[in-house]
């Protein structure tokens, strides 16, 4: 996908005057913040779990080299194709090979957000191929030629009425607003094409190194679908997503359904292990699996390493206050919310995305409701450090930095000009003790007063009341 | 007990009647309290813009400052968590100082902490006719673990009723630079704040650092709220206005 992340303060301003969108996100908080508060009350060991669900990711990721090959080792044995990309481009490449290895003409796609780094869509459709993406979330945007705002619910930024008018636009259909009868509409316009699909493409939730499996969650049966009517199947994965054993995956399970969306286990947990075999009813031909790493091994190295363990849930970006206010657009790349403010410039590089690590509060809420521990806030403030050493931090900001500190390093001299601001402020801030401008502080007071200070400082009064 | 009063640079510029208040609960209390002139900053604003050089340097000063002290006391969540939680990690670079790192960085305390979980303080000389709601502020809540404390104490206020807001614990939107840096942003979420604050009718809504109070304030009167008092709660517990004197 093409990186737009450096655009961020305008897409953001946009998203804040677009009523629509607040009323769309609204359902953020609604559903999935509380439907997490919710569930995760079911578990008596939280944050247990928590932390072995951190310590399994780690020790996955720190044996990364032998897993993966073990990985390939029992997926073929089970007589699936596994194949490695160090790129996006070479995993486009990969499965356009496939495709026309086996002359597809049709692609159903179940979600993958690394297709969507990759720009797989594009890619196949320019080799003229036709690609459907099944997930209703992601059916949509890819009516509306969007992309996706949130990395589980790709269409949260659209109200219901919205979609309304897109599909009586699209289907031809008479205008339905029950979500219900629009839920059936699209599924009756899909149905022909998972029947007509010569190949399914999914991502993993993750791969299973003692099994050679790859497994996905999701509610709406496409998945499921997916992986077994088309004659082709092909399932794409960054390196990271590799667990030891079917009982790890079973418990972080636990953590991420309920993190994600408030249920104790999703309507569909497929897993699947190599192509059909002799006697199966169903199943493709084929099964091929691409292992990614595009930029993975780079991180591994440094140290944002832990947003590596990350499983997607989503959690961070549910519980963010500026996701919630501006919507997933904004962030410019594939991943928004906090994981996306430290994955795009991880992948992309931080020179295209500066905005991101910065513009958070750092409130934590995202490192808190982490089920697997991601210290979120800590690799923004990295990534800021790395922006100070690397000198691209703007030079207004450097200055102003500068100079405050070599004031705050001289009492003297900050108790002087202190005393200065203290008597300014009282001055300008009137009878209602309020400034309505700030000199060189239209961000602040655009939409905020500053209450004015009383005119003398603590360390004044103190001395005076001594 | 020799108590290190950090007053923090924002009480002592815009906010002074919180560092007194808090002067006088550790004094009414019964601690040594002692205040060091030449403190400034602790270093945060450095910190989370990624320059650690200055940080380094103000971390370094407040070591000094207040190494004489049993219990340093700050009534601010996000500059004690900056001691407690960030100085450390901060100062790796220094082994020399890490002795006295240690003992500061165990002894730190936010004041309502402090005033419960150390002093247990039982009577405060504060009164207040009406309402409150309180705000848990991001780095006090989740680096400190400060949730019921201020709740314990403003229970003990005589006249004080406290009617919780819908998400308390939900960020005001501050977060030092970013309210300046992105600042249409900070104003979106510091609304809903304000929001939650109004549904709940309350007199004042209070909270335990500055800079949020800035914020709060600063969007409830844009949006032409007059009358909601914003306060710290050691201004309410010491009965301490911030009306000019």
């Amino acid at each position: 996908m093409q990186v737009s992340s450096q655009q961020f303060k305008r897409k953001a301003a946009e998203a804040l005057a677009n009523p629509q969108l607040h009323k769309a996100l609204s359902n953020l908080r609604a559903r999935m913040v509380a439907g997490r508060a919710r569930s995760v009350l079911e578990l008596d060991n939280l944050e247990q779990i928590r932390e072995a669900a951190k310590n399994a990711r780690d020790f996955a990721l720190t044996h990364l080299d032998y897993l993966l090959e073990e990985f390939e080792r029992n997926a073929c044995e089970r007589g699936a194709q596994v194949h490695w990309a160090e790129t996006g481009d070479e995993v486009n490449r990969l499965v356009v090979e496939i495709a026309r290895r086996n002359a597809v003409r049709k692609i159903i796609k179940s979600k993958s957000m690394l297709g969507e780094e990759t720009g797989l869509n594009h890619y196949l459709e320019a080799a003229g191929i036709e690609v459907r993406e099944t997930d209703l979330g992601e059916y949509i945007i890819q009516e509306a030629r969007e992309t996706p705002s949130h990395i589980i619910a790709p269409a949260i930024h659209r109200t219901a009425e919205e979609v309304a008018d897109l599909f009586h636009e699209k289907h031809k259909l008479p205008r339905k607003t029950d979500i219900g009868e629009m839920t059936r509409e699209a599924r009756m316009v899909l149905r022909p094409h998972f029947l007509t699909a010569d190949m399914g493409i999914t991502g993993a939730n993750f791969l299973v190194a003692e099994s050679g499996t790859s497994m996905i969650v999701t509610n709406e049966g496409n998945g499921r679908m997916t992986t077994t009517l088309p004659r082709v199947h092909v399932a794409i994965a960054g390196i990271e997503k590799v667990l030891p054993t079917l009982e790890d995956v079973a418990f972080i399970l636990r953590l991420l359904t309920r993190s994600a969306t408030g249920q104790s286990i999703s309507n569909y947990v497929t897993f699947t292990t190599g192509p059909k075999q002799p006697g199966d009813k169903d199943g493709p031909d084929e099964f091929h699996i691409i292992l990614v790493d595009a930029g993975r091994t780079r991180v591994l190295a440094s140290d944002l390493r832990a947003a590596l363990r990350c499983i997607r849930c989503g959690a961070c970006m549910n519980h963010c206050p500026v996701y919630q206010s501006v919507g997933g657009h904004a962030y410019g790349w594939v991943y928004p919310g906090p994981i996306g403010a430290v994955l795009t410039p991880a992948y992309v590089g931080l020179e295209n995305a500066l905005d991101l690590p910065n513009a958070a509060t750092l409130c934590n809420q995202c490192g808190v409701v982490c089920p697997v521990k991601i210290p979120l806030p800590e690799l923004m403030r990295k990534l800021r450090e790395q922006q100070v050493d690397r000198g691209l931090q703007p030079w207004t900001e450097r200055l102003a930095l500068k100079l405050w500190a070599w004031v705050a390093l001289r009492p003297a001299a900050y108790a002087f000009i202190t005393r200065l601001l203290a008597r300014v402020g009282r001055w300008a801030g009137g009878s209602k003790r309020l400034m309505h401008k700030l000199p060189a502080g239209a961000q602040w007071s655009r939409h905020r007063d500053m209450p004015a200070p009383s005119g003398k400082t603590f360390r004044e009064l103190y001395r005076h009341r001594r | 007990m020799r108590v290190g009063l950090f007053v923090t640079c924002l009480v002592d510029l815009m906010r002074p009647s919180v560092g007194l208040s808090a002067l006088k609960l550790l004094e009414d209390a019964g601690c040594e309290v002692v205040v060091p002139t030449t403190q400034t900053c602790c270093g945060q604003p450095a910190y989370n813009s990624g320059d650690r050089g200055p940080a380094q340097a103000l971390a370094r000063k407040v070591l000094n400052e207040f190494s004489g002290c049993d219990c340093v006391v700050v009534p601010s969540g996000s500059c004690a968590g900056m001691i407690k939680v960030h100085y450390l990690h901060l100062l790796e670079e220094f082994p020399e100082l890490r002795p006295t790192l240690q003992h500061l960085v165990e002894n730190v305390w936010e004041l309502a902490d402090f005033l419960v979980n150390v002093l247990a303080v039982q009577r405060v000389p504060g009164r207040f006719q009406g309402s409150v709601t309180y705000h848990d502020c991001c780095s006090g809540l989740r680096e400190l673990g400060v949730k019921l404390q201020p709740r314990e104490l403003l229970g003990k206020v005589p006249g004080l009723t406290l009617r919780e807001m819908g998400s308390p614990e939900q960020c005001c939107g501050f977060g030092g630079t970013f309210a300046v840096k992105f600042g249409d942003i900070s104003a979106h979420i510091a609304d809903e704040k304000c929001a939650d604050i109004t549904d709940t009718g309350a007199d004042a809504v209070v909270l335990g650092d500055v800079g949020c109070m800035l914020n709060i304030e600063g969007r409830l009167r844009r949006r032409g709220d007059a009358d909601t008092k914003v306060l710290h709660f050691a201004e309410i517990l010491a009965g301490v206005s911030n009306d000019p004197g």
